[in-house]
């Protein structure tokens, strides 16, 4: 498989591109690592040498605030020289191929790519055409994977439950454009969630979507009972005019979480969110910044979480 | 011209019935006695073929060649080069040139570079549509008269079926044979690889089976409307077999292909992210390349093409779903056709009706066939021989296959086209 390619022959990570054929230990580990990194946020010095003297560069294809804020933060953090670039209004219209962007970089002496794209495949296509020293760390391709996200989620379960094996997630909203859902569906299933379940009206699935290994419901009322973890995935606005849904409203009317909606759920059930949230569309902002909402935790874990990656991924090593 | 003297090997002559060791006489290019040595024939070349197979030559009802217009992924000298070597000596061009065969120019000029690359067998398909946008006929007696087999519109969907209803009526008039890959251009919407499991599980876009299945079902109804004669190119699921069994049963004058690839691959084949699995339409379910073998072996697909389209390198580097579709596939069609009989899909006699006699029938072309008085478009192969699919072998300009590296069984040692000896394999 094409996935190997994330592991070097001690099977260490090199790459990350996706969670698929990755295995719990090396899962948990990344977890660990993230969770040595997490107190440094409070420390009056948030740095650590680990990456001294290493060039990392953001290539965003596509726009992003969030996930490209914390890679530059984590690896800030980790004492890397960072350069972030938004290609898509540079080089790609002036009709540049992707490789010969990458190949130009490359001649930079550059340690790490950290890419988005918006076609799923690039980020592996990447992988493969830079030269062997070179890390490439996947921030989202296409509708393929988004594995940090995945696992600074895995992360937030983690630290408020401790455990996944006893664990009932539901996913829901736009599972079908989602490389987030993807990537977590994996991480969930890897990690040994005792259930995932997917809730979304049937234009927004796949195909065989219970291949992935999952449980299908199309109704909040009935895919909420016993569930632990809600994750709520954003709707892009184009899913209207695509005629995939009628009307935002329609949408929150059937698929939007509310407070009464959350009430079916276990009490202690935690809200999550990637962001960026359309309050009103696929959550009530009394959800969003309720005392059950974990959303911004997400966002501060992202930095450990990706921290930890780049980290493992450039020492080839552990460090823990 | 020269006479040849084909000696001892296995003639396999699947439309006159023929399956025996036996020897084939040839003089001024065509074929003048299977096994009987003709009275006083003096040969000028004697090719053994001790241990091999004697065939007709293979016709390839979908090929690319790329000129004009793109000769940058291949050319008419590399890619006959390549189809000699396979044993193929007829093929049909689809007409996505560039410029489109749409006007009985390009019609000609196509001609002429096949010509100038001595093998002049290849017979353009012209478009159904103006430029193939669909919109406005094509002059289609004139694009016949300039040598053209067939119409059709390549990859490209009718969208209004008004327009294809006329187009067919009109093909129909002028006793016209359309070629018609069915895929409903909404459906498909802009997809890379079959809807299911592995398109989901990498984010890929999907192509519905009913995208090529709903487009059948549309053009069948205006076969029976339009009384057209429609050959269905490139089927790629279950129920399109099902479909054109039904169709033949009912007595609608319809026949089919498959290209080879859809025999072999399925969606689990697919390497993630590896282009060389890129083709259109897309590799299925292997219940579905089960149901098409399936239907080759019971006849309700005719023949088998190779869909062959070569690539340069720069159009399969990218993201998967940016790379551009298709298989350079013609030096691998014998090789997987035996692999079908191997694994007792077919017999070795089905497999070469559907690459010599059936596509012959779909052309009504005297060719196919090691009849005497036809021209002796001959393939000599050995079914034993093995290969491996490498630069050292490879002929076509496009090395975008999925089978690179492997090892594969059934080699060409010559192939002659109109008793001229366009391929013969060094020892």
């Amino acid at each position: 498989m094409a996935d190997n390619i994330q592991l070097n022959q001690e099977g260490k990570l090199k790459h990350f591109l996706t969670i698929e054929g990755l295995n719990k230990n090396l899962l948990t580990e990344i977890l660990d690592i993230a969770d040595s990194f997490i107190g440094m946020n409070d420390q009056q010095v948030k740095k650590v040498p680990l990456l001294r003297g290493k060039t990392i560069v953001n290539l965003f294809f596509e726009n992003s605030t969030r996930t490209r804020t914390t890679f530059e933060l984590a690896a800030k953090r980790l004492s890397a020289d960072v350069l972030s670039m938004s290609i898509s209004t540079s080089s790609t219209s002036k009709g540049e191929s992707l490789l010969d962007t990458i190949r130009n970089l490359e001649a930079m002496f550059v340690d790490m790519f950290v890419v988005r794209h918006g076609i799923s495949g690039a980020a592996h296509f990447i992988a493969q055409q830079t030269a062997p020293h070179i890390s490439v760390i996947n921030a989202g391709d296409g509708q393929h994977a988004h594995p940090t996200q995945a696992m600074l989620d895995m992360f937030t379960i983690r630290q408020i439950k401790k455990e996944f094996s006893n664990l009932r997630v539901a996913i829901i909203g736009d599972i079908l454009h989602s490389r987030v859902a993807r990537s977590q569906i994996q991480a969930l299933n890897i990690l040994g969630a005792a259930e995932i379940r997917v809730i979304a009206p049937k234009t927004l699935l796949p195909a065989h979507v219970e291949s992935l290994g999952v449980n299908v419901s199309h109704s909040l009322n009935s895919g909420l009972k016993d569930i632990d973890v809600i994750m709520m995935l954003r709707l892009q606005k184009e899913r209207m005019s695509s005629a995939l849904l009628p009307s935002e409203s329609e949408y929150f009317k059937c698929f939007g979480l509310t407070e009464e909606k959350l009430k079916i759920a276990r009490p202690d059930a935690i809200v999550m969110h990637p962001g960026p949230i359309n309050r009103g569309v696929e959550i009530d902002s009394k959800v969003a910044d309720g005392p059950q909402s974990v959303i911004l935790k997400q966002v501060s874990n992202g930095i450990a979480i990706r921290m930890a990656i780049m980290a493992m991924a450039m020492q080839k090593q552990s460090i823990t | 011209m020269s006479r040849i003297h084909i000696k001892q090997g296995r003639i396999i002559d699947p439309a006159n019935k023929t399956n025996r060791i036996g020897c084939v006489y040839i003089a001024d290019g065509k074929i003048i006695s299977v096994t009987n040595e003709p009275a006083g024939f003096k040969p000028d070349t004697i090719i053994n073929a001790d241990k091999q197979i004697v065939c007709p030559g293979f016709i390839d009802l979908s090929t690319r060649l790329r000129q004009p217009g793109q000769s940058r992924k291949a050319t008419f000298k590399s890619e006959t080069v390549a189809a000699a070597s396979s044993g193929v000596t007829t093929m049909c061009l689809q007409p996505d040139t560039s410029p489109v065969i749409d006007t009985p120019a390009v019609a000609e000029l196509v001609k002429e570079l096949a010509e100038k690359a001595n093998y002049p067998q290849i017979y353009p398909i012209a478009a159904l549509t103006r430029k193939l946008e669909g919109t406005e006929l094509s002059s289609m007696l004139s694009l016949k008269q300039a040598g053209c087999i067939a119409v059709g519109n390549a990859n490209q969907s009718v969208r209004n079926l008004l327009i294809l209803r006329r187009a067919m009526e009109y093909a129909a008039s002028h006793d016209l044979l359309v070629m018609f890959r069915p895929n409903d251009y909404w459906l498909g919407n802009n997809g890379c690889a079959h809807e299911g499991a592995v398109a989901t599980r990498y984010g890929l876009p999907g192509i519905p089976e009913e995208a090529e299945t709903i487009a059948l079902a549309q053009c069948l109804e205006l076969v029976e409307l339009t009384g057209c004669r429609v050959h269905f190119g490139q089927l790629s699921c279950k129920r399109s077999v099902i479909k054109i069994h039904q169709a033949k049963k009912y007595g609608l004058n319809v026949s089919a292909d498959v290209a080879i690839h859809q025999l072999h691959l399925t969606e689990k084949d697919i390497i993630p992210f590896d282009s060389n699995f890129h083709i259109l339409p897309p590799l299925r379910t292997e219940a579905d390349k089960q149901y098409l073998r399936q239907g080759l072996a019971s006849g309700t697909i005719n023949s088998i093409c190779s869909d062959h389209q070569p690539h340069d390198i720069d159009a399969k580097l990218g993201a998967f779903p940016e790379t551009e579709p298709g298989v350079s596939s013609l030096e691998t069609l014998l090789p997987l056709m035996l692999k079908l009989v191997t694994q007792r899909a077919i017999t070795l006699e089905q497999g070469i009706a559907s690459l010599s006699e059936n596509p012959a029938r779909v052309l009504h072309i005297k060719s196919g066939a090691l009849t005497v008085g036809f021209a002796a478009d001959v393939c000599i192969f050995d079914p034993e021989s093995e290969w491996q699919v490498n630069s050292d072998n490879w002929k076509s300009q496009g090395v975008n296959t999925p089978f690179w590296g492997q090892m594969l069984k059934g080699r060409v040692t010559r192939t002659l086209q109109a008793g001229k000896v366009i391929h013969c394999l060094e020892k």
